[in-house]
């Protein structure tokens, strides 16, 4: 199979953040299959996170109300979205915020570093943020001898065990709680074997409440970011965000560029909706609302706040109109939740930071086409996670888009990085010479003659189709006929 | 040109030619829990709250003192820290404590972080406000009642006027006009830390206080 690199548009070509080649995809998928434990894991949780979600929505017509406005507002953030951005930087300057652009991942990783260095920071502690697992800042801030320590305690766990998040909002659902037992007895010194969930909670309360303490630096992620105010707001529900944010004397936030809303009451619908969708909760703990650094006033909270904009693709989903819809989404990760293949290979299985239909739609962004075009065609197109999904995203059309998108011919002007990447000139004049026989009634009607009286010339075996079904037949007798028989 | 110009470009040359028109919050919410009674929103609060395992206590304006002294003693608090500049920081300082030191926070949370962390046992913070419908509270950040106050001790007295309690979060920051000045930290509250991350199952005490005591005073009559 061909692969032709159309010239890079954007500005994330050269960096492909692989974690796990995509390419591999089927191989890992098949493994997952096959693990009975993983698949009970999964099914477990999905099922309870569905159920969860149900219960508070009990009324379908707020529900309803609820979706068309806050995808109206992610919609409208995002038309505006250039003049947004600049707005909540003149906000957030004002507020004594610091903001820095990175078009890459290794952009964002050498600000953060230039700031770590300048504070002679030792050790960072991290709130939960899916855009520090997306450009690898734990690996970038090690390999410079920081230490970088995730508080949140699935991110923990996962962190400990040495793996990647199996999901956005649940981390470490992939582990049971004799795993973790297991973990914290090998690797926290003095911890003996418990798989009370209580105790274990409270040994990480300890071990991490003595890194809040000594931290130089504390990172977070962002759920909203307000222009009008210049508020950065955060979701959780543990208080390590807030620990993150308040207690060490630096607090760098990361986020995405699309993450932004224009006025401070846009906040209060999504956020509503955000929490019920993820984790079936009606509020969270903590919502968490940070408009700048210590004050003069102030008695604590960090002196310095920066904030990370990070581009990393998101511009090229923006350039094209169907695409852009990609960037309405708020990470709740109910389509995972609901996705029957998500539920059935886990969260690992994909290889991308970001699994299930939202990692399908978002990845190819992010690493190019070449790496993940396998992503879109891992799914029946159920259409579930469109159904959930607070911001109305079409997913399943989006799919489509992108299977078509790596299929067709390379193109000059391509809407993504790795166009055409799956491109098999073979297969796609089969397809040509398919519809050429189907859309006229004469070939058509020629064709079905031949392929029933030729039926025996089909071959048993049809590469992935036999591998569980009964090879493809044309039938004796042609629909046409068997009706002529009938008059 | 820089990464913030180049990423401004990109998304300007195919930003729509128009914007959409701003999205309209009245039109779902309006129809939604209006004209409730103080009473009523007060219910909703506390089974919101509640449900998330926080204690809610009704008392009075002139009771509540001995009523936070009370608990004090039956959870064995050792040190109480608060603001000392507050109205209630006041009322502490001449209310009689049997058993529990109280400490209103002097200077700035560097002098103070390791008492925090390792000596202070709970803190009272008084609630701007509270929201009906999530059983949430309202606080917000400032030189009076720091932001650690309500995060590192590890059991938080909340005392809310039952006349603050809004029947949603938008409505708390619209019809306080919210976005015209916020401290620098503002936050909602509903119940004790927690997390579900070890096999879904829900346990409190994460990383914040793991209780969460609501002293609610001014719970008679209607809001003026
Ligand atoms: S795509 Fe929709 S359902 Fe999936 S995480 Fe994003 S907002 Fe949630």
């Amino acid at each position: 199979m061909s692969v032709q690199t159309p010239s890079s548009p954007a500005s994330n070509a050269g960096q492909p953040l692989a974690f796990v080649s995509a390419q591999a995809l089927r191989e890992r998928m098949h493994e997952a299959v096959n693990d009975t434990h993983l698949r009970q894991s999964f099914r477990g949780a999905m099922d309870f996170l569905m159920a969860k979600r149900a219960v508070q929505f009990p009324d379908p017509e707020e529900l309803d109300s609820l979706r068309v406005l806050s995808e109206h507002i992610r919609q409208y953030s995002l038309s505006k979205l250039p003049d947004l951005l600049e707005q909540l930087e003149t906000s957030l300057v004002r507020n004594g915020v610091q903001v820095h652009w990175a078009e890459t991942p290794d952009e964002a990783n050498a600000i953060m570093l230039e700031i770590a260095r300048r504070h002679a920071a030792k050790l960072i502690v991290k709130g939960k943020s899916m855009v520090s697992e997306e450009i690898e800042f734990n690996h970038a801030m090690e390999a410079a001898g920081i230490g970088a320590l995730e508080s949140d305690m699935g991110e923990y766990i996962v962190q400990l065990a040495g793996e990647k998040p199996s999901h956005i909002i649940m981390p470490a659902i992939h582990q049971t709680k004799q795993q973790i037992a297991k973990l914290f007895a090998e690797h926290i010194p003095g911890v003996e074997y418990t798989d009370n969930v209580d105790a274990l909670i409270q040994i990480g309360r300890r071990v991490l409440r003595e890194k809040f303490e000594e931290a130089d630096i504390g990172l977070s992620g962002v759920n909203f970011a307000v222009a009008e105010t210049g508020t950065l707001c955060l979701v959780e529900n543990e208080g390590n965000g807030r620990m993150c944010t308040t207690v060490p004397k630096v607090h760098i936030a990361i986020t995405g560029i699309e993450k932004v809303v224009e006025k401070l009451e846009h906040v209060a619908p999504l956020f509503s909706i955000l929490t019920r969708s993820a984790t079936g909760q009606a509020v969270s703990t903590y919502f968490n609302m940070i408009t700048g650094p210590r004050r003069s006033t102030d008695q604590d909270g960090p002196e310095e706040v920066h904030l990370v904009l990070l581009d990393n693709g998101r511009s090229q989903a923006y350039a094209d109109e169907q695409l852009r819809k990609t960037l309405q989404c708020i990470r709740c990760g109910a389509c995972m939740n609901h996705c029957p293949v998500y539920t059935r290979i886990g969260g690992h299985a994909y290889g991308t930071t970001y699994p299930g239909p939202i990692g399908k739609i978002i990845s190819p962004h992010m690493m190019g086409l070449e790496q993940t075009h396998l992503l879109p065609t891992a799914s029946s197109l159920c259409g579930a996670c469109g159904e959930v999904c607070p911001v109305k995203i079409p997913i399943p059309e989006l799919l489509i888009r992108l299977r078509g998108e790596a299929q067709s011919a390379p193109r000059a002007d391509p809407a993504m990085v790795g166009q055409g990447a799956a491109y098999d000139p073979k297969i796609s004049l089969l397809w040509k010479m398919w519809a050429g026989l189907y859309s006229r009634p004469s070939t058509y009607r020629a064709f079905s003659w031949l392929a029933t009286r030729f039926r025996a010339l089909t071959p048993a075996r049809q590469r992935g189709w036999t591998a569980a079904r009964t090879p493809l037949k044309p039938a004796p007798r042609r629909l046409r006929d068997m009706l002529k028989d009938r008059t | 040109m820089s990464a913030r110009d180049k990423i401004l470009g990109r998304l300007r040359a195919h930003m729509p030619a128009e914007a959409m028109m701003p999205p309209v919050l009245e039109a779902h919410y309006a129809p939604r829990a209006r004209g409730e009674s103080k009473a009523e929103r007060l219910r909703r609060f506390r089974t919101g709250i509640e449900g998330f395992q926080a204690q809610v206590h009704l008392t009075t304006e002139d009771d509540w003192p001995t009523l936070l002294s009370a608990l004090c003693a039956q959870k064995q608090v050792h040190t109480l820290m608060f603001g000392g500049l507050t109205p209630a920081g006041r009322r502490l300082m001449t209310t009689r404590f049997e058993t529990t030191v109280l400490r209103s926070w002097e200077g700035q949370v560097e002098t103070l972080k390791a008492d925090l962390f390792h000596r202070v046992d709970a803190a009272l913070t008084h609630a701007r406000g509270a929201i009906a419908e999530t059983g949430s509270l309202i606080l917000w950040s400032s030189p009076e009642e720091p932001r650690t106050l309500s995060l590192v001790p590890p059991l938080h007295f909340v005392l809310l006027d039952a006349a603050t309690i809004h029947p949603t979060f938008f409505d708390a920051l619209r019809y306080e006009n919210w976005a015209a000045g916020l401290p620098t930290n503002a936050l909602l509250v509903s119940g004790p830390s927690k997390t579900a991350d070890i096999q879904q199952t829900l346990a409190y005490g994460a990383h914040g206080p793991k209780e969460l005591i609501v002293l609610v005073i001014n719970a008679e009559g209607e809001a003026s």
